[in-house]
């Protein structure tokens, strides 16, 4: 589904990604994890196509298309997610208003019908219910005056309202408290499906006792250094990065 | 990638739908202004003697008067010779009777406008008239107003039919001495709307008035007058288009408004004069007084705007807070791309006591497009316990445009409580980005933050305009972001 190939991308000038390289089939998740600034959201960002991004070298194919050829739009229209480490504020804009522009630009990109109101509202208030979301933050701004715990469980809600192919969690279990994690894990536990793959980025094992990874990967410098089961996880949780980063070099 | 190349293609020539020009005949007057233009303009509408009287007076203070320069808006001089003051359609002395004797391509015009005129099928529950060029072609609905009692009709019939009204109002909130253009109106305005809403009537409809420019060269200047007796309620849209010229043309309105006790005038107004191309060439440059009278204790006047189009707007409508507990709104949405110029804003004079106002306005500007928000609020030592909360928001699009804010306050009365509010903000790349990375294009995108950015102000126009208003802002700002 995705594979990324000898992946190299700058910022201002800065090389951050130097030669990542990672397969995704169908129906996997696969954790990355790394220390501040070993690219992580990086790689979320570049994935997603977001602006300010030089990518120097390598590809990334997504179902057999160039994924880097596409715009950002494209890629979501084609099924791929980013749930945002910091989602921004959008003032004035319903949040759910924004949904379904969202879902009927993917449903008529694809050439299905657009989803009607009753339909959407039903989809809408389900989904809401398994995130444990107040109806009243379907009509308020896009994250406008939200917790930071509150955005995060609006990304989990939007993606699964727009049920992507590839989603790509950036950090998702940060700022959440124990409730709030377990809520956000449900949401993608519910997800999980042979036909969809996720890419977790975080920084702490923590979220992995919760959504159990078909792999993990540490990233460090701009590239995965060690590839490995839900155990690795375990041994940086024990060792800490630096213990697993010096092993790696000495392999 | 082929079909987005199409997209923008065809977004591209939506750009001013109502550009086109209709090919009628009309009896136009040729350029210039003296004192026999305006005696013409009156004879041609059969006035009375206190009408041409009072242009007169109005023709002889223009005469000594100059334009204002204080705004910030630039544009060559106006020669003000070179405008055909008086343009009707057709050849009818007396103007059409019913739709049936309306020419079919006016009713064509107004179609593709967007503006049935047959009652049939115009919109439930609004009633409309429609100005082209100079005169009034058409009012609908008119026999349901009467049955309640209200006077909806062009200002010329309400001369003809009802003197002693308009004799009696005109002038009262806007004199003719009040400024340069509001001089000019008075001495040749050629149609425009009259209302009359009699004591405890809640008219029963929505009324509205559609304005059209068509011929070359002409001004327009219409006036409108709208009272609101004692107890009464009236919700007036007024809609504005043009043909794209590469001249500049002249639009030169008064608006007036007379809300007497506990009546309320909700007024609307959805501006889309041509802005004139990319380059700045043509366009309506529109000067325009509007301002309302909170006469009456407990009344309330609500003003909304959404200015789109014209090459330059200088506009201000304003409240005069006379009747104790009166209320005045401010509602403005304003954008400009290209070299548009806007110099907007409004004034709230409190004079009663515990009057209150507010003001909410949202500029947005883009291309190397330069946006003024000018405003004053004045509290009168009579005005105990008045009460003002202004807010004022700017949105920049692109680094060639300009938004500036005048706010002007003149406070009398120590118990006076009068806030203000300001922010200049830009779409920022990550609201944008993450508009994408959900499905939307580029230009959804804008658009939706643009429409998140004006919702208070949209949520204050009746239903059916303001989605007519979200697709105009969305038009206005194509190609804006990229």
């Amino acid at each position: 589904m995705l594979k990324i190939d000898d992946l190299r991308v700058s910022v201002d000038g800065k090389p951050i990604l130097n030669g990542l390289s990672l397969a995704v089939q169908p129906g996997e998740v696969h954790a990355i994890m790394g220390p501040n600034g070993s690219g992580k959201s990086t790689l979320a960002h570049v994935l997603a196509g977001r602006p300010g991004y030089e990518v120097t070298g390598g590809s990334v194919q997504y179902h057999g298309q160039d994924l880097l050829d596409m715009e950002p739009e494209e890629r979501a229209w084609a099924g791929l997610f980013l749930g945002f480490q910091y989602p921004v504020e959008i003032p004035g804009v319903n949040n759910v208003y924004l949904l379904k522009a969202a879902l009927n630009a993917r449903r008529r990109h694809r050439g299905e019908e657009e989803i009607n109101a009753i339909e959407f509202l039903k989809l809408v208030r389900e989904k809401a219910a398994l995130m444990q979301m107040d109806e009243s933050f379907l009509n308020r701004g896009v994250n406008e005056g939200f917790s930071g715990g509150e955005k995060k469980r609006n990304e989990i809600f939007q993606m699964t309202v727009l049920e992507p192919e590839l989603a790509v969690l950036d950090e998702t279990d940060s700022g959440l408290d124990i409730d709030a994690l377990k809520i956000v894990a449900n949401g993608v536990n519910s997800m999980r499906d042979p036909a969809r793959s996720f890419v977790l980025v975080t920084h702490y094992q923590r979220l992995l006792d919760y959504i159990e990874p078909d792999y993990v990967h540490v990233l460090a410098d701009g590239r995965i250094v060690r590839t490995g089961d839900k155990g690795l996880a375990e041994a940086l949780e024990s060792g800490g990065y630096d213990g697993v980063l010096a092993e790696a070099a000495n392999s | 990638m082929n079909t987005k190349n199409e997209d923008v293609a065809q977004l591209v020539e939506r750009k001013y739908r109502h550009g086109f020009v209709t090919d009628i005949e009309s009896d136009t007057v040729p350029p210039g202004l003296d004192e026999d233009v305006v005696r013409l303009i009156s004879r041609k509408k059969a006035e009375p003697q206190f009408m041409l009287d009072w242009r007169l007076k109005a023709f002889r203070h223009w005469q000594g008067l100059a334009e204002p320069n204080w705004a910030k808006l630039h544009h060559p001089p106006i020669d003000y010779q070179d405008i055909s003051y008086y343009s009707a359609p057709g050849q009818k002395k007396d103007g059409p009777k019913s739709l049936d004797e309306v020419d079919p391509k006016l009713l064509e015009t107004y179609e593709k406008l967007g503006i049935p005129l047959h009652e049939r099928a115009a919109l439930a529950g609004v009633a409309v008239d429609a100005v082209f060029d100079s005169v009034s072609v058409a009012t609908t609905f008119k026999e349901k107003l009467a049955d309640a009692g209200v006077i909806f009709c062009p200002f010329s019939e309400a001369v003809r039919d009802y003197p002693e009204l308009v004799e009696r109002y005109l002038g009262t909130v806007v004199p003719y001495r009040d400024n340069y253009f509001a001089a000019l109106n008075s001495a040749v305005f050629s149609d425009g709307s009259f209302v009359y809403i009699p004591e405890g009537v809640r008219c029963p409809m929505e009324l509205s008035t559609y304005f059209r420019i068509n011929e070359a060269k002409t001004g327009q200047f219409e006036r409108t007058l709208i009272v609101a007796e004692a107890g009464s309620h009236v919700s007036y849209l007024e809609g504005c288009t043009a043909p794209m010229r590469d001249e500049n043309q002249l639009h030169a309105a008064v608006v007036e408004l007379v809300a007497l006790e506990d009546a309320e005038i909700k007024y609307s107004t959805v501006q889309n004069w041509y802005p004139g191309d990319e380059d700045g060439k043509g366009g309506i440059y529109n000067f325009v007084t509007k301002r309302g009278d909170c006469r009456g204790a407990n009344s309330k006047i609500s003003w909304t705007q959404v200015e789109a189009g014209s090459a330059i707007t200088w506009k201000y409508p304003s409240c005069i807070l006379r009747g104790e507990n009166s209320v005045g709104e401010f509602y403005s949405v304003a954008v400009t791309n290209n070299l548009q110029q806007a110099d907007t804003g409004t004034k709230m004079i409190h004079i009663g006591k515990n009057t209150r106002s507010v003001i909410v306005s949202k500029g947005i500007s883009a291309g190397r497009a330069q946006q003024s928000y000018r405003g004053l609020v004045k509290v009168f030592p009579t005005a105990e316990n008045a009460r003002n909360y202004t807010q004022c928001d700017s949105l920049l699009m692109g680094k060639d445009c300009g938004a500036h804010t005048f706010p002007y306050m003149e406070i009398r009365h120590p118990s006076a409580i009068v806030e203000h509010e300001a922010t200049t903000s830009k779409i920022a790349d990550d609201q944008l980005f993450y508009c994408r990375q959900r499905g939307l294009t580029e230009e959804d995108a804008v658009n939706t933050i643009v429409n998140g950015f004006c919702k208070e102000v949209f949520r204050e126009l009746p239903m059916e305009f303001a989605v007519e208003a979200q697709n105009l802002l969305n038009v206005s700002l194509e190609g804006a972001v990229g």
